[in-house]
């Protein structure tokens, strides 16, 4: 290791840290500081108020809300589109007519712009004249109001992420299924097991890498995905689909209460700083990326 | 002679009847909220919910969209804004993840843990301060505002680590005994060797940033900056009455590069993504 070299080193990564520092780093810790200082108003500085955010977030009922919403969006989403990812993957994995069709179909959610789309979404869920609503319509059903019932609003948002994501996460069990050892199935084959079996004892197991790799995308995306809300729902009605990211949003813009936006990032990085604990903490031990 | 009774089905993939089938009714469900727009946006609004293959076509719902929002204009603005951001991902990430491939120097831990921190805390959770740093820049409503929180990508740097960590050293080598700088080097050996791997990492740059949305509506103002994806939602949101077909039609319009581009390129959109995924 000369100086030279070193020098070359650091000279070739300036560029990539420096945007990275000035807005990843830097922003992550001003959010940190600024979680302890209130507001400037009329002319008035923002002071130092110690805990005082962190006292009004535990006593906010819309902070716990929304705090539950997105507990219960990532535990519905997260294991629907696995499974459906993992399905969709071994049907066009294997003999079936029309597959490359069925493929693009599946995958087609990813490339579309899920703002745009979730106009069209919106549409089906419209009472009276909504898709969804006609459908039922025929069989006699009432329709529902979708997106204004407060136990129907939360649902519907999952509904519409799942159909995002699972072609997504298709892509990376479809590689991985590709790159299975035949000669396992051969043998399997021999021993005359059935295809339940196999994938049971065969593919699940050696799958196992590529679904924790999916399951901590899919946990992140479960915070990170909210373009959906400010077509479909703003969060209502009443906050009964609010989720993190949006209330951050609605905090600092439309209320203009950055202290209190920059109180509920902190929570958001906590929650990330715990998933990436889990990550390379828990289920990636022994796993180097060298 | 003894047959063998060998249950081939597993290695063959073999699908049972009533597999495929599911197989197929999902592939139209999870086609249908495009099927459906171009169904309304193609025909008279009475038929938006009336599905008769014989109703008439039209294209009113396509003109009366693009006099509604400026689709040429945040079609523009889309188009620089990815091409900004990818070009500076492109540059930084090679340098980047070519020193942490092939330069050892002290303090190479932490800068991997440094830079990985990007993929768990991304651009779109720090919109408050970075909200702050850009209005303090003066660069609020404008094109290189939206790229530059995505200009240093820890993804492409991590793709790229890995990609130049498995270049043969031997040509490295070769060229350094030509009298190659290490920028030649770089240049001339590592980057024609990661051709797929740059292709693979455009194609999932550009449909991330394509339809971003959150971080472009909170720092573009006007239609001099505004990208379709932020165009779209505030066309979607008419003052008074919904009109479903147009909003179908103006969705196909934003939708279309893209998708375009997705189903002529398809067989590279899908590797692009499997590759990018296996790293």
């Amino acid at each position: 290791m000369n100086r030279t070299q070193q020098l070359h080193a650091w000279l070739l990564l300036l560029p990539a840290l420096v945007m990275l520092a000035a807005f990843t780093h830097t922003p992550a810790v001003q959010t940190l500081l600024h979680s302890f200082y209130d507001n400037p108003m009329g002319g008035k500085p923002s002071g130092f108020v110690g805990m005082e955010n962190f006292e009004l977030l535990l006593e906010d009922e819309i902070f716990w809300q929304v705090l539950w919403n997105n507990t219960w969006y990532g535990l519905v989403t997260v294991p629907a589109s696995i499974a459906l990812a993992l399905t969709m993957a071994i049907w066009v994995n294997g003999r079936l007519e029309g597959r490359a069709i069925v493929r693009l179909a599946y995958f087609t959610p990813t490339v579309l712009p899920m703002i745009a789309v979730a106009n069209i979404w919106l549409f089906f869920y419209t009472p009276e004249i909504g898709l969804l609503n006609n459908v039922l319509g025929w069989f006699g059903i009432d329709g529902i109001n979708w997106l204004g019932d407060p136990d129907f609003a939360l649902p519907s948002l999952m509904a519409m992420t799942i159909w995002k994501e699972a072609g997504f996460f298709m892509i990376f069990y479809l590689a991985a299924l590709q790159g299975l050892d035949r000669s396992l199935y051969e043998a399997a084959a021999i021993e005359n097991a059935g295809r339940w079996q196999v994938f049971q004892r065969i593919t699940w197991p050696l799958l196992m890498p590529t679904t924790l790799f999916i399951f901590i995308n899919a946990l992140i995306n479960a915070f990170k995905l909210v373009d959906h809300l400010f077509i479909l729902t703003k969060g209502g009605p009443n906050n009964a689909s609010n989720l993190l990211l949006y209330y951050i949003y609605e905090n600092a813009f439309s209320f203009f209460d950055t202290a209190y936006a920059a109180t509920l990032t902190t929570v958001m990085l906590i929650i990330l700083a715990l998933l990436a604990w889990l990550q390379f903490g828990v289920l990636d031990k022994g796993v180097h990326y060298r | 002679m003894m047959v063998l009774a060998i249950n081939t089905s597993a290695v063959n993939n073999q699908l049972s009847l009533a597999e495929k089938i599911c197989a197929w009714i999902l592939g139209f469900l999870w086609l249908m909220p495009l099927l459906f727009a171009f169904w309304a946006a193609f025909h008279p609004a009475e038929y938006t919910t009336h599905f008769d293959l014989l109703a008439p076509l039209t294209l009113e719902h396509f003109y009366s969209a693009w006099e509604q929002a400026p689709f040429a204009r945040y079609m523009l603005n889309t188009l620089i804004i990815t091409t900004i951001i990818l070009g500076c991902q492109l540059v930084l990430c090679t340098l980047a993840g070519y020193v942490l491939a092939r330069i050892p120097f002290r303090g190479q831990g932490l800068v991997m843990a440094l830079v990985m921190m990007q993929l768990m805390v991304m651009p779109e959770v720090l919109i408050v301060e970075n909200y702050r740093t850009l209005a303090d820049l003066n660069m609020i409503d404008t094109w290189v505002g939206v790229g530059l929180p995505y200009m240093a990508s820890a993804f492409g740097i991590f793709l790229l680590r890995q990609t130049f960590a498995i270049v043969p050293q031997a040509l490295d080598d070769a060229a350094r005994v030509e009298g190659c700088s290490r920028l030649q080097v770089l240049w001339k050996v590592y980057v024609p060797q990661a051709k797929p791997v740059y292709l693979a990492y455009a194609l999932v740059s550009i449909s991330y940033h394509w339809n971003n949305f959150l971080w472009p509506l909170v720092v573009t103002n006007t239609e001099a900056s505004r990208p379709l994806t932020v165009g779209m939602a505030i066309f979607g949101a008419p003052e008074s009455g919904v009109d479903w077909p147009m909003i179908c039609a103006g969705t196909l319009i934003a939708v279309s590069p893209l998708l375009a581009a997705f189903l002529i390129f398809q067989k590279q959109f899908v590797q692009s993504f499997m590759r990018a995924g296996i790293k």
